[in-house]
């Protein structure tokens, strides 16, 4: 079980929990990032922040601090 | 409200393509709605289907119901019918996006719930095909017992029976079956709408269970005191003693349903595979690829604006010439020749000449955007801008006011945070926009004269002053986000759509929008601004002696070009000579030397007329103002004058230094240049008189359409007059420092 935000780019993971400030977590949701669904890690800015992921066919752009509040576990 | 008439509310994901809906619906029977109080922004079309009338809302793009800001409770309290001065809609239509359904069914879902009858369009099912992906719009229609319709926006597929349906739909009036939420959540929710009664209906007791600190709680809790939080937390703690934890409850139950509905209804490989916009991805977000990318379209986009528009700027410009030319053949000498060809002719069309560079730029960031590199932009970006206080989004706004602050600042709507947002508003004027282009111009060409430096050198200083925004830009907002806007920093979820070849009619109908709105702003704000310094600096007009001082002068440049025959001819005509007289020409003298005193005497007058004129007057009073900054009246007079816009410093230089402008400023520069020639200050420092003129107008706000739009966007007077005092102190410390560091650099 590791934050999403330690994935590297090409890294599937299955999302464990998720935990921190409601209104991240909630957005999160609507965008489809729930328990047990799988994300991949696509790419990691110039500056290493923030990281591009996918779930389904939805690409979010999420900060390290963000994606830090999402667990996951390796596939 | 007639019965003929019914009205249809437009909602959907961003990117689900609901404004290629809506113009295809609607054409160009559009409007812009506003909303008083908020920045919502609605456009309003309509289409007849019959003898009957659809009007359409189109509600701003969201992925929820769930309102995180006053703007979002505005569109959702219109779903509900609860805004005064709208009607409530008969039937709401939601756009869905076929490629990616289950994610965009989650907000169709919150829809079921308004009470109203859903239709709903699923979009680019064409480009879902491509992907092998097949949805079937009758088990889905069947499942959620509402229409589902396959439409193609872009080409027009699937209107006709889309438009049919939303008839039948408002006919009919029924409502859909909502979704079966928790029963845990459905009995807090009939509890807490018993408790707070009328002022509440379940649609939005339940969004103020589910929406954590939301805007939905916010309002009413300043409405009905800090008990209803207290009450929530309760609600909330037994909701998650009884296994339905919020947010997650919410998602998880909608998301059960449409995963169980999507997996009977739509078809798709079990293996993703890879797509266009993974190829695409794959490289413009890479580390070391997408930032040359970046750095590669910034570049191409900085030289179109350059170096393409040139031949039609220089096409404006001819064409200004030739109309002053033409006014000035067709008018005698006097106050309404001067005002049309050094105000208003000069003055708007030194303005308009900009057109072309805005129209490139805007044709730009609307392919940028339309085909969604914008957010990769913003993805690449958002280190660097977060650093200084800002976000990855603030990076649109920003390159837009490069173009100009007034779209730039529209811009920051996208901007959630409202810490953020007016950050990013404070500091937009701040970036380089096209007006200054002709006041740098100006300057340069007045210290690094183009026959002794070259266009590299000249280009070079350009490029440092823009950079003077560029650095000043972040700084302020880091200052900003220290001290007045202080707060937690914000979220940076943001939707990386997939890619899309832009539509050539989108990007036309933005261009033509912003293009129109700027010449509306040359032929309002800008000559009005003209033809009040015209005025200032005409009137008083009467010299002591009785004589105009346009006419006196005009009469003695008369002389001063006249050959030696007409001088002789003048002086044997007796009123002429006793006219000459009264001008204090002593008229026994040769003619050589009474044209010469002439030709003075002309100069002189003129000086004299703008000198004793009201801005004049005002310019000397504030002269010890202006002279830390090395500047002489007039300089601050052209200031002045350009305070509500500052494209018109050019005009007023014009006719502070009575030139026409044309042939590309050059005689404009020379009679600036012959005259700080004869000051002891501005002869010997030339280089730091100009360099302060030019910080002076990069970090000074002279520009009332930028402050009116700032309060358009932050609804207060306090933001707009804060932006202006800050920018003109920085203004004027800036050019001081320049000034007298300057001076002892270039002694």
């Amino acid at each position: 079980m590791i934050p999403l935000s330690t994935l590297k780019p090409g890294q599937h993971a299955r999302v464990e929990s998720l935990a921190g400030e409601p209104a991240l977590i909630q957005r999160l949701y609507e965008f489809g990032l729930l328990e047990g669904e799988d994300v991949e890690m696509l790419a990691v800015a110039p500056l290493g922040d923030p990281v591009e992921i996918r779930i389904g066919n939805t690409r979010l752009s999420l900060r390290i601090r963000e994606a830090a509040c999402v667990t996951v576990s390796l596939l | 409200m007639t019965p003929n008439t019914i009205t249809v509310a437009l909602v959907g994901n961003p990117n689900a393509g609901k404004s290629t809906l809506f113009n295809a619906l609607s054409g160009l029977r559009q409007q812009v709605g506003n909303y008083p109080g908020v920045t919502v922004e609605m456009k309003k079309g309509h289409f007849t289907v019959g003898d009957i009338r659809v009007n359409l809302i189109d509600l701003p793009g969201t992925y929820s119901l769930a309102a995180r800001s006053p703007d979002e409770l505005v569109a959702v309290d219109l779903l509900l019918g609860r805004l005064p001065d709208e009607p409530a809609p008969d039937v709401v239509l939601s756009i869905v996006d076929a490629s990616n359904l289950d994610r965009h069914l989650y907000l169709t879902t919150q829809l079921l719930e308004l009470g109203k009858p859903v239709v709903v369009a699923v979009n680019m099912v064409d480009l879902a095909a491509t992907q092998g992906i097949g949805v079937d719009c009758a088990a889905l229609s069947r499942d959620f017992g509402i229409p589902f319709l396959p439409v193609q926006a872009n080409r027009g597929v699937g209107l006709d029976v889309l438009q049919e349906k939303l008839l039948e739909a408002a006919k009919s009036g029924t409502a859909p079956e909502p979704l079966a939420l928790p029963a845990a959540l459905e009995h807090e929710t009939t509890r807490l709408v018993v408790k707070l009664g009328t002022a509440v209906s379940p649609f939005q007791a339940r969004r103020l269970i589910l929406d954590v600190n939301g805007a939905t709680e916010q309002w009413f809790v300043a409405k009905l005191g800090d008990g209803l939080s207290q009450s929530l937390g309760e609600i909330r703690a037994r909701l998650a003693a009884a296994g339905c934890p919020v947010p997650a409850v919410e998602a998880r139950t909608r998301f059960a349903r449409i995963r169980e509905v999507v997996a009977k209804c739509v078809s798709k490989p079990t293996i993703r595979p890879v797509n266009r916009t993974d190829r695409i991805d794959r490289v413009l977000t890479h580390r070391l690829w997408g930032s040359l990318f970046f750095f590669a379209v910034l570049f191409l986009v900085f030289v179109s604006i350059f170096w393409a528009a040139k031949p039609l700027m220089d096409l404006i410009d001819q064409a200004t010439k030739w109309l002053s030319s033409l006014v000035e053949g067709a008018m005698p000498v006097g106050p309404l020749r001067s005002l049309i060809t050094s105000g208003i002719i000069a003055g708007v069309g030194g303005v308009l000449k900009f057109l072309p560079q805005i129209l490139i730029l805007f044709a730009f960031i609307a392919v940028l955007e339309d085909c969604g590199y914008m957010a990769r932009a913003a993805f690449l970006m958002d280190r660097i801008m977060s650093r200084c206080g800002l976000s990855g989004k603030s990076f649109i706004p920003l390159l837009s006011s490069v173009a100009c602050a007034i779209p730039g600042i529209m811009a920051t709507r996208v901007i959630e945070n409202r810490r953020d947002r007016l950050a990013t508003i404070l500091v937009a004027p701040l970036i380089s926009c096209s007006a200054r282009l002709p006041v740098y111009g100006l300057m340069i060409s007045l210290f690094l004269p183009a026959e002794i430096y070259s266009a590299l050198t000249q280009g070079l200083m350009l490029f440092g002053m823009y950079m003077v925004g560029f650095i000043a830009a972040p700084v302020v907002s880091l200052v900003l986000r220290k001290t007045l806007l202080r707060g937690e920093r914000s979220l940076f979820v943001m939707e990386l759509p997939a890619y899309k070849r832009p539509s050539p009619p989108m990007i036309l109908r933005r261009v033509i929008d912003a293009g129109w709105s700027f010449v509306r702003r040359a032929g309002t704000v800008i000559l009005a601004t003209m033809i009040l310094v015209w005025a200032a600096l005409y009137f008083p007009h009467n010299s002591p002696d009785g004589f105009g001082f346009d006419e006196r002068a005009e009469v003695l440049s008369d002389v001063a070009k006249s050959t030696d025959d007409d001088v002789r001819d003048k002086l044997g005509d007796k009123p002429i000579e006793s006219e000459l007289a009264k001008l204090g020409l002593d008229v026994t003298k040769p003619p050589e030397e009474i044209r010469e005193e002439a030709g003075k005497r002309a100069r002189a007058t003129k000086a004299e007329h703008q000198r004793q004129s009201y801005l004049g007057r005002t310019g000397r009073a504030l002269e010890p103002v202006f002279e830390p900054l090395g500047w002489d009246w007039r300089i601050g007079v052209a200031a002045l004058a350009s305070f509500p816009a500052r494209e018109v410093i050019v005009g007023t230089m014009a006719i502070l230094y009575e030139v026409e402008v044309d042939e590309n400023n050059d005689p404009l520069v020379s009679a600036i240049r012959a005259d700080w020639d004869t000051s002891s200050v501005r002869g010997r420092h030339r280089i730091p008189v100009a360099l302060s003129v030019m910080v002076f107008f990069a970090l000074c706000c002279q520009c009332a359409s930028t402050l009116a739009v700032i309060h358009r966007e932050t609804r207060s007077w306090l933001w707009p007059t804060f932006t202006f005092v800050y920018m003109t102190v920085l203004a004027y410390a800036g050019a001081f420092v320049v000034f007298q560091v300057g001076r002892l650099i270039w002694n």
